[in-house]
């Protein structure tokens, strides 16, 4: 896919102006998943921003992120990184076709101590 | 009707290559009015101006035409013609037949004819044309400085060296303001006070300033050379001429426990107190809100224990009015309030602090005698995070931070990092920073030395959260360079908090009707080319007030206004701008339309008696404007509903002469 | 009459800070625009009455722009905001009159902008003559 068009949709998708952002990385200071991800938030804004949109595609940093909107709350300009990220995860999805996560796939996750709520936003997030 | 000479300028070829300058004046021979009329080579000339001068004794002329450049180029220069030949200067008119006829048309024809249509149109004008002296007003030769910090203190002292009486107006009870509270002044690493200090005292003893401490500006009035302003003496229930500033009572107030403003609430102070040791004028103050004699009458020990018997409990608040030529503004900065940044832990630690809470910490004079404790316990911290940036830069909302850069926290943090290392080297310092901006004479150098030879750790990236947990502070920060996330254990975090103007600047501008921009600095008349005058004539502007500043800015521009200040006192009289607006007060039906849409405050109202036609008077309410403040925009003119107001040199009805004359 | 061979009359005010001088520089840099347009000088956008709007389309106008400096940058603060709110309502008032809204403008222009000042010229003129010769508001005893 162009990724000029990529990402132009990208930032259309999320309302993001990744031209906001001054680079401080207070949003990946205060990620709470950052030693999971791949990909940082600050580098979700500069990447998308240069173009360089297929290895976030392949990232499995798409899943790794909370959606805790930590980023968000705190970022100085109001780049709202975790909106963008928000917005690859679902073209990566889109492109793939398919839902990561489909119905039968929830009987393995089931368990005891895992609350609702997270089965709930766990489909909302993986799924179209 | 006048008797108009119109002079057309050949400007070599400049405009008598587009332009038939003969048909021109021809053309304009037959305008009514219109006694006289010739072209020449060089109007601007010596010959050309005789050629004026000689025109005007010889055809009686009362009005000046002189198709030719710019106005903006030799409007001036042929006034000065029409005044050396016995004219007012301001009968004269310019068509612009150069920059807006000859210079951008090419066809002969089209040219001479837009020419002959703009001759017209300045010999309409000048027909309606009425002689315009400006007017003069006397200077009263002292100036008002507000705010006691280095601003005012630089720009009082260098306006009483020129010989001009100044008072400096200060709302705390001690002039010095930010400075007086600095440990060490970058990049030199100055002790503040040794520096500040002595200016203070030169203050203190200059014959020409008068020092209204704890005091603040109730009322301004006037206008340029003009003002008269009404200061308000608080109570502080001390008399400020008898009191010796020996301390007895300071000793002995039992009332100890009133957080130290000038320490920044970080030890305590009784509640009659002087701020610091080196205070000027040295004298107690009583705070009313601490003190049981003034609350509850019960008490008395001060006025006891003093010598002098310079206390009084029934001081009141006074108001002394004053006439001043100038005011400085110099009301200075403050740093922003940490409440809302909950994510840095302000309010859950003692030990997160502001930076300048910090200069108190080092200070020698500080709370802690400038041992670096912590304020929690008292221990020394092994590590120490600096966040930069607190608030600054930071668009994403409003009530929380500031949108531009607050100038000086880069500076004051390398310079705390660097001393901290200095005097601990075993203390590990990290600084979080999204740039290091350090443009400025020995600036960059100062910040190197910062890492190369102390050691501190510059670490580019932010922190996103401080986390008390036991008596450590979990800080998370990114470093972006290693692209990693940073958990550091730190036992002190010190905020490089945004400034903002003193909350006292914004109704001190709406009483000086100067302007200010939507951050609250006051703005200046031209960005570039008049950075330390206000538009509204007669006001200046010192310090931060104007936008954040570090110290060496600061004093420069104190200079600056000084030296402007100094410029208008030195004058006996103001010649104005006779092009302002006036009012014909039989029109005028007091709506106050045009007060309001003045950006100078030049428009008052008055009661004034008139004889109706019956014989019997009546008293109404009429716009007058003062044509010393007056600029002559004109903004009130189309505000009028009734026409009484009018613009000198662009009055509505020569306007309109000039919109007949090329539509005709 | 064709309408081709008309010549519009454009009467353009410009204030004295920032138009005029842009007007003043147009002319230094040799840039063409129709001869069609008049300036009027006037300390400051704000000194325009929209009487002067309607004396100039009465006695045969056929275009009226008003120049000022940018918002912002006005010499006397904020002359230009009461120019752009007085001059939005006038111009509204003119088009439910049927002087068409190309013939009247509101343009900021700063004393550095020689080339957009002729820029301007250039294009309002070219819309003016395109609308052809305006009768709306004439006075009758004003042409023969």
């Amino acid at each position: 896919m162009n990724n000029k068009y990529l990402r132009e949709e990208l930032i259309r998708e999320s309302g993001v102006n990744p031209k906001k952002c001054m680079k401080c990385g207070k949003c990946s200071a205060t990620c709470p998943a950052y030693d999971e991800m791949e990909y940082h938030p600050h580098q979700f804004v500069s990447m998308v921003e240069s173009g360089d949109i297929q290895p976030l595609l392949q990232s499995e940093s798409l899943y790794k992120c909370l959606s805790c909107f930590a980023c968000i709350e705190r970022c100085p300009r109001g780049v709202e990184p975790a909106k963008l990220v928000e917005a690859v995860r679902l073209a990566a999805i889109r492109k793939q076709g398919e839902n990561r996560m489909t119905a039968n796939d929830v009987a393995e996750f089931l368990d005891e101590d895992v609350p609702q709520q997270l089965i709930v936003s766990a489909f909302r997030k993986y799924s179209k | 009707m006048q008797r108009v000479g119109v002079f057309v300028c050949w400007c070599g070829s400049n405009i008598a290559g587009t332009v038939d300058v003969q048909a021109v004046s021809d053309a304009l021979k037959n305008e009514p009015g219109v006694v006289f009329s010739t072209n020449y080579q060089y109007m601007c000339s010596q010959a050309g101006q005789d050629m004026i001068k000689d025109a005007v004794k010889e055809h009686n002329l009362t009005g000046i035409v002189v198709c030719s450049c710019s106005p903006r180029m030799h409007e001036a220069t042929f006034r000065k013609t029409a005044a050396a030949a016995g004219l007012n200067p301001y009968m004269v008119e310019i068509a612009n037949i150069r920059e807006q006829c000859s210079w951008v048309h090419k066809d002969i024809q089209t040219g001479t004819e837009k020419a002959i249509i703009l001759g017209k149109a300045a010999v309409a004008k000048v027909n309606l044309n009425t002689p315009l002296t400006p007017g003069e007003s006397p200077v009263t030769k002292r100036a008002l400085v507000i705010g006691g910090g280095i601003a005012g203190i630089q720009t009082a002292l260098d306006i009483a060296d020129a010989g001009f009486p100044v008072d400096i107006v200060e709302k705390k009870p001690t002039i010095g303001g930010k400075m007086a509270q600095l440990d060490k002044t970058f990049p030199t690493l100055d002790c503040a006070a040794c520096i500040l200090t002595p200016k203070m005292v030169d203050v203190a003893q200059n014959e020409n300033i008068r020092i209204f401490s704890y005091s603040e500006v109730s009322e301004i009035k006037g206008f340029v050379g003009n003002f008269d302003v009404t200061i308000k003496k608080n109570a502080r229930y001390v008399k400020e001429d008898i009191c010796t500033g020996c301390g007895a009572c300071v000793e002995k107030c039992p009332m100890k426990k009133v957080p130290n403003e000038f320490n920044l609430g970080m030890d305590n102070r009784s509640a009659i107190y002087i701020p610091f040791a080196q205070a000027v004028p040295k004298v107690a103050t009583i705070d009313p809100s601490a003190c049981n004699m003034l609350k509850n009458g019960k008490c008395g020990l001060c006025s006891k224990v003093c010598a002098a018997g310079a206390i009084d409990y029934t001081q009141k608040d006074e108001y002394i009015q004053e006439k001043y030529g100038a005011i400085v503004v110099a009301t200075g900065f403050n740093p922003i309030s940490m409440d809302k940044f909950d994510e840095f832990a302000y309010n859950q630690s003692k030990d997160v602090i502001t930076s300048l809470e910090f200069e108190r910490l080092t200070n020698a004079a500080g709370p802690t005698a400038g041992h670096l404790e912590r304020p929690s316990d008292g221990k020394s911290p092994k590590t120490i995070v600096f966040v930069q940036c607190v608030g600054s830069r930071c668009d994403a909302c409003a009530e929380k931070g500031k949108e531009y850069c607050s100038k000086i926290c880069c500076m004051y943090t390398a310079k705390h990092a660097m001393l901290v290392r200095d005097k601990y080297p075993d203390t590990d310092v990290y600084v979080f920073y999204i740039d290091v901006r350090t443009p400025g004479k020995n600036f960059d150098e100062f910040y190197r030395r910062a890492v190369e030879e102390y050691g501190v750790k510059y670490v580019k990236g932010m922190v996103g959260k401080v986390t008390p947990e036991g008596d450590k502070l979990k800080v998370q920060a990114s470093d972006l360079i290693e692209n990693k996330q940073l958990h550091i254990d730190a036992d002190l975090v010190v905020l490089a908090a945004a400034i903002e103007p003193d909350k006292s600047a914004r109704p001190l501008a709406t009483m000086l009707t100067a302007s200010m921009d939507t951050n609250d600095f006051f703005t200046e008349a031209h960005p570039k080319l008049r950075p330390v005058e206000s538009p509204t004539a007669g006001v200046f502007l010192s310090g931060a007030c104007q936008g954040p500043k570090d110290i060496p800015e600061t004093v420069s521009q104190a200079g600056a206004a000084a030296s402007k200040v100094i410029g208008l006192l030195a004058k006996d009289k103001l010649t104005g701008n006779p092009c302002v607006a006036h009012s014909n007060e039989l029109m005028c039906n007091g709506c106050s339309s045009c007060e309001r849409v003045c950006p100078y405050g030049a428009i008052t109202y008055e009661d004034k008696e008139f004889r109706m036609p019956d014989r019997t008077t009546k008293i109404r309410r009429v716009a007058v404007v003062n044509p010393a403040v007056c600029q002559g925009c004109g903004a009130c003119t189309v505000a009028c509903p009734s026409g009484a107001m009018d613009l000198n040199g662009f009055a509505s009805n020569q306007i309109m002469a000039e919109v007949d004359a090329i539509c005709k | 009459m064709q309408i081709n061979e008309h010549k519009p009359l454009i009467v353009a005010f410009c204030c004295n800070w920032c138009s005029y001088a842009g007007a003043d520089l147009a002319g230094n840099n040799r840039l063409n625009y129709p001869a069609d347009v008049k300036i009027i000088r006037v300390p400051c956008s704000c000194r325009v009455n929209p009487m002067f709007v309607l004396r100039a389309f009465q006695r045969g106008a056929d275009g009226v722009i008003i120049c000022g400096c940018h918002p912002g940058d006005c010499h006397y603060t904020s002359g230009n905001y009461y120019t752009r709110r007085r001059m939005a309502a006038l111009f509204s008032m003119l088009d439910f009159l049927g002087i068409e809204k190309e013939r009247t403008r509101v343009e900021w222009v700063s004393a550095a902008e020689g080339a957009k000042f002729a820029a301007t010229m250039n294009d309002f003129v070219e819309k003016v003559t395109a609308l052809g010769e305006n009768k709306r508001l004439e006075d009758l005893r004003c042409k023969k």
